[in-house]
């Protein structure tokens, strides 16, 4: 049944000039669940991802998401996503409620609502004192935290989360996964990319990506049998070395 | 329904941030009470050398004439034109008045007298302001001695009627009472222009515009949401300015208030959208200053700000046509300084709405949230 | 040595690669001398004249004309009542008008005296008076001739013969030329410069230099480097343009103007490293950099002059170091005196290059 399928990629492809960043991948996610999308740096997860988001408009192939198209109705799609940037892009001389405010306000969420699901947040998560200190004092591992319930804040169908954990320790990297369980628990698909291979393994399903094209896609026990692997690292190991492209 | 929370965001950004809120009180105080002193192509002080070559007491009188004016101070009186036009050359002096020797004598014998005048020019109008104020003091002194003489007064001999001209609008001439209104309209382009024109390319350099560009925001929204905040700061600039303006030079409109404010939004919406554009098609926020920057002087100088339009050649007259500074430059001075009212204004009106609607438009095309 | 060259070429790649910039610091120069070479101009022009002739015989006729083919005057409006006179300077079609009243004549001939009435636009006072100056001369040039047909002659005449020193013509020009370069060097030194710094401060990328083995000092003076270099492009577009288009006679000494314009940026360098130590964003860099840009422009001397300034806005203005470099680049590219008159203006650059410097470079130690 393709009903069930919240994203949809088919031959998705976005040149810059002559480089082609991400080349003729497909897939599909499924409702429900939380899907790796694996990759060493300048794979082009990004790039997917903002194409799949609807902030970059696909050079070839197409994608529904939520059943939406992401070129023609990308409006559409926005309004069924939430979305967190590789980089903290929460508004920093805002407060916590102010940044949740704005954001649920965007989304059509009315004032009495917003102040109620503030409230239930910041208390889950143990920010309420901070409730009115500005972003931009609090810690990196707080950030994040904040910058995941402020995308999934409007209830989106779908949340898009790019290397959410870049940068933080294993223990709040720990906690992170807790609320991307809980997401996934109430019904939120979740697509994250990451290159940390222990986070890997929590995901439903990883896809890795190597040269800009999609070169494994399968649970990580699959995967694991397939390449004959202890562990997704090795997987991971063996596809990034068939790689033309590097970082530097 | 979105839009009122963005707003909501803009206010807050605006006012936390370190300096703008100082700015906003500090930039009208400065800009009202201290430029309109200093503004001014008035032509006062100017220093004088004199070489009398006949050391009579009709050629001593007239120096001690032109020492009395309030345009005048004497530098010295120096033995020859050259040992004079060196206080010119350093700048100690700007005019020289040489009296020719037998300047008595000629004067009572052939009626006649002869003297010369030499003003630093580099400033042309400074040169030409100041020596014709020097030929009308020397005219007064003849008649002065003609009278003397009993000759009757110049009155009948040579006018045959009475052509004292009346000034209108700005009866003391006060140099002031041109540049308040037209300073007015620069802190409004200072702030109003610049402010968006670094607004959204901050927002792209810091990556929170990605997290907007996510959601379903409309552009027209997210446009409005920037202009808006903009055009109110530019009403709360004018405002604080008309009552300072009124506090310490108690300079009020003789014109319509209402118009003033009608042109006001009209031109803050002008360049408040200008701005967004830059900032739309800016990647860092020193390309959109500078650019800003770029078009702000050109509109400054050519609204006739320093320099009067109608003294431009007709091509630079023409181009003045798609300046909208020119149009709100023009219309504070006519509102200020005379009693006159939309109806008298109307064209500048529209030509201001219909730039505010292009650019407004322009505004919203150019805002990309994919690319 | 190898590594500043190495900074430097970094430098530049940043700047060249942002075309437009480049575009519009290369441009900005040329435009501004074309609008001041050829747009702007405090001369008095233009002056749109309404005549309202209530008597309309043969005298009023005579001075009617006398107007109308002036070349000072254009005569835009015939009036039929004074209201008509007003509603045109309220709408701005008009600057000056000539109302004569229905019994000029008759007065004339009885009194000897009849009252024309010459209503001026006093908005911008300098134009005014100009205005009522010439119509005032055109008047009395056909009073006279009337007198003088009736045989009599004027006794007690000074003749004043003038003479323009330096610019004959009266070239606005000459004034602003000076006060542009003042206003372009200060603008991309300190302002770009100091926008330039910040921005490395804010993404973060200066702790990486600076962590590099190269001392702080020889960081930040490849970063100075390329917009010295842009600088000295534009002085030399404003000096051949100066030149060969606007015919500027550059009477001075050049060495010594070349010498005094290199102070001057050198000093506008130490004022955007200033700014850049004492604040952390761009939008805080650029609105303090604004705010030199504007004292400059009326301070300087380029559009008002420094003497009309009441007493404490001219000891005010001594502290602008444009004012200094607009005043010697005046007497060296326009009058064309001797060294010896700058030397008050090149020893007071040297002492604010001299502290800026040290200021700039004590507190941007103080702040690593």
């Amino acid at each position: 049944m393709k009903d069930n399928y919240v994203i949809v990629a088919e031959g998705l492809t976005k040149r810059f000039g002559e480089f082609t960043a991400t080349d003729h991948i497909t897939f599909n996610v499924k409702e429900g669940e939380i899907f790796g999308f694996l990759g060493a740096n300048g794979a082009g997860k990004t790039t997917a991802m903002r194409m799949l988001c609807g902030l970059s408009i696909p050079s070839e192939g197409r994608a529904q998401v939520a059943g939406y198209d992401v070129a023609t109705e990308s409006e559409q799609v926005k309004r069924n996503i939430g979305y967190m940037s590789q980089k903290f892009s929460l508004y920093n001389d805002l407060s916590i409620s102010e940044n949740l405010k704005l954001f649920g306000g965007i989304y059509g969420m009315g004032r009495k609502q917003i102040k109620e699901k503030t409230h239930t947040l910041l208390t889950e998560l143990d920010l309420i004192k901070e409730k009115d200190t500005l972003v931009k004092l609090l810690p990196l591992g707080w950030k994040q935290k904040l910058a995941f319930s402020l995308a999934i804040f409007h209830e989106p169908k779908i949340v898009f989360l790019d290397e959410p954990t870049g940068g933080v320790d294993p223990i709040t990297r720990r906690q992170f996964w807790e609320l991307i369980y809980k997401a996934a628990d109430n019904g939120i698909t979740v697509f994250v990319t990451t290159h940390y291979m222990d986070e890997a393994e929590y995901c439903d399903r990883v896809s890795i990506m190597v040269d800009g094209q999609i070169k494994a896609l399968d649970t990580p026990n699959a995967l694991k049998a397939q390449f004959r692997a202890n562990s997704l690292y090795d997987v991971f190991l063996s596809l990034a070395r068939t790689a033309t492209r590097s970082d530097s | 329904m979105a839009l009122k929370y963005l707003i909501e965001k803009e206010f807050k950004q605006m006012m936390r941030n370190k300096i703008l809120p100082i700015i906003f009180l500090i930039l009208p105080i400065a800009i009202i009470n201290v430029i309109p002193r200093i503004a001014t192509q008035e032509i006062k002080n100017l220093k004088f050398s004199v070489v009398d070559n006949d050391h009579s007491p009709l050629s001593q009188r007239l120096v001690l004439k032109i020492t009395a004016s309030m345009y005048f101070n004497l530098v010295g009186v120096f033995p020859s034109y050259e040992k004079a036009l060196a206080t010119i050359e350093s700048c100690e002096a700007d005019i020289i008045v040489e009296i020719e020797p037998d300047f008595e004598k000629n004067l009572v014998t052939t009626g006649t007298a002869n003297v010369f005048i030499a003003g630093n020019a580099v400033n042309g109008m400074k040169g030409a302001m100041g020596t014709s104020y020097l030929v009308q003091i020397i005219a007064d002194y003849a008649a002065q001695l003609r009278d003397e003489e009993g000759l009757n007064g110049t009155q009948t001999l040579v006018a045959g009627y009475n052509v004292a001209p009346r000034f209108l609008y700005n009866s003391t001439l006060d140099y002031k009472l041109y540049m308040i209104p037209a300073l007015m309209a620069m802190l409004l382009v200072l702030l109003v222009a610049f402010l968006p024109a670094l607004n959204i390319v901050g927002e792209k350099e810091k990556g929170t515009i990605e997290q907007i560009n996510v959601t379903p925001v409309g552009r027209t929204e997210f446009i409005l949401s920037k202009l808006i905040p903009y055009a109110a700061v530019g009403i709360f600039l004018l405002s604080f300015a008309m009552l300072l303006s009124k506090a310490i030079h108690g300079f009020v409109p003789a014109g319509s208030i209402g118009a003033i404010y009608v042109f006001a939004i009209a031109f803050c919406l002008v360049v408040a959208s200008l701005g967004l554009i830059i900032s739309n098609y800016s990647n860092t926020t020193q390309q959109a200053a500078l650019t800003m920057f770029f078009f702000i002087m050109i509109f400054m100088l050519m609204s006739g700000l320093l320099t009067p339009v109608a003294s431009m050649p007709q091509w630079a007259q023409t181009l003045t046509l798609i300046n909208p500074m020119r149009y709100f430059m023009e219309t504070m001075r006519t509102l200020y300084l005379k009693d006159a009212g939309l109806g008298e204004l109307l064209p500048q009106l529209w030509r201001l709405c219909l730039m505010a609607t292009v650019l407004w438009v322009w505004a919203i095309v150019s805002y990309r949230k994919k690319s | 040595m190898k590594q500043f060259q190495i900074f430097v070429q970094k430098e530049f790649k940043h700047i060249a690669r942002d075309t437009r910039t480049m575009m519009i610091l290369v441009v900005m120069p040329v435009i501004l001398m074309v609008l001041f070479g050829f747009a702007l101009t405090t001369e008095v022009k233009n002056s749109r004249l309404a005549i309202c002739d209530m008597a309309k015989d043969e005298i009023t006729g005579k001075i009617h004309d006398r107007f109308a083919g002036n070349r000072y005057f254009t005569l835009t409006a015939e009036c039929s009542s004074v209201e008509q006179v007003y509603e045109a300077f309220r709408k701005g079609e008009i600057d000056i008008a000539l109302v004569i009243g229905s019994e000029f004549s008759q007065e004339l001939g009885h009194t000897g005296a009849g009252s024309i009435q010459l209503l001026i636009d006093g908005s911008e006072p300098n134009q005014a008076s100009t205005r009522a100056g010439y119509a005032q001369q055109i008047l009395m040039g056909f009073a006279q001739e009337m007198a003088e047909k009736n045989g009599r002659s004027i006794p007690y005449n000074i003749v004043s013969t003038t003479r323009m020193l330096y610019n004959p013509q009266l070239k606005s020009e000459y004034n602003f030329v000076p006060g542009v370069m003042g206003m372009i060097l200060l603008l991309i030194c300190a302002m770009m410069t100091s926008i330039a710094i910040v921005k490395e401060k804010e993404t973060g990328t200066m702790e990486v230099l600076l962590a590099s083995p190269l001392p702080p000092f020889v960081i930040i003076m490849a970063k100075l480097v390329p917009y010295f270099a842009i600088s000295c492009v534009n002085l030399t577009t404003i000096l051949l343009l100066g030149h060969y288009l606007l015919g500027l006679p550059f009477a001075g000494s050049m060495p010594v103007f070349l010498g005094l314009s290199l102070l001057y940026i050198l000093v506008s360098l130490a004022l955007g490293l200033l700014i850049s130590t004492l604040v952390s964003n761009q939008l805080a860099a650029m609105i303090i950099s604004l705010l030199l840009i504007i004292p400059t422009i009326y301070f300087s001397g380029m559009a008002f002059p420094i003497e009309s300034m009441p007493t404490v806005f001219q000891r005010v203005s001594t502290v602008i170091p444009a004012r200094w470099y607009v005043s010697a680049v005046r007497k060296l590219m326009i009058q064309g005196v001797a060294v010896k008159y700058v030397i008050q203006e090149t020893a007071i650059l040297s002492i604010m290059a001299l502290v800026l410097i040290t200021l700039s470079l004590s507190t941007f130690k103080k702040r690593l």
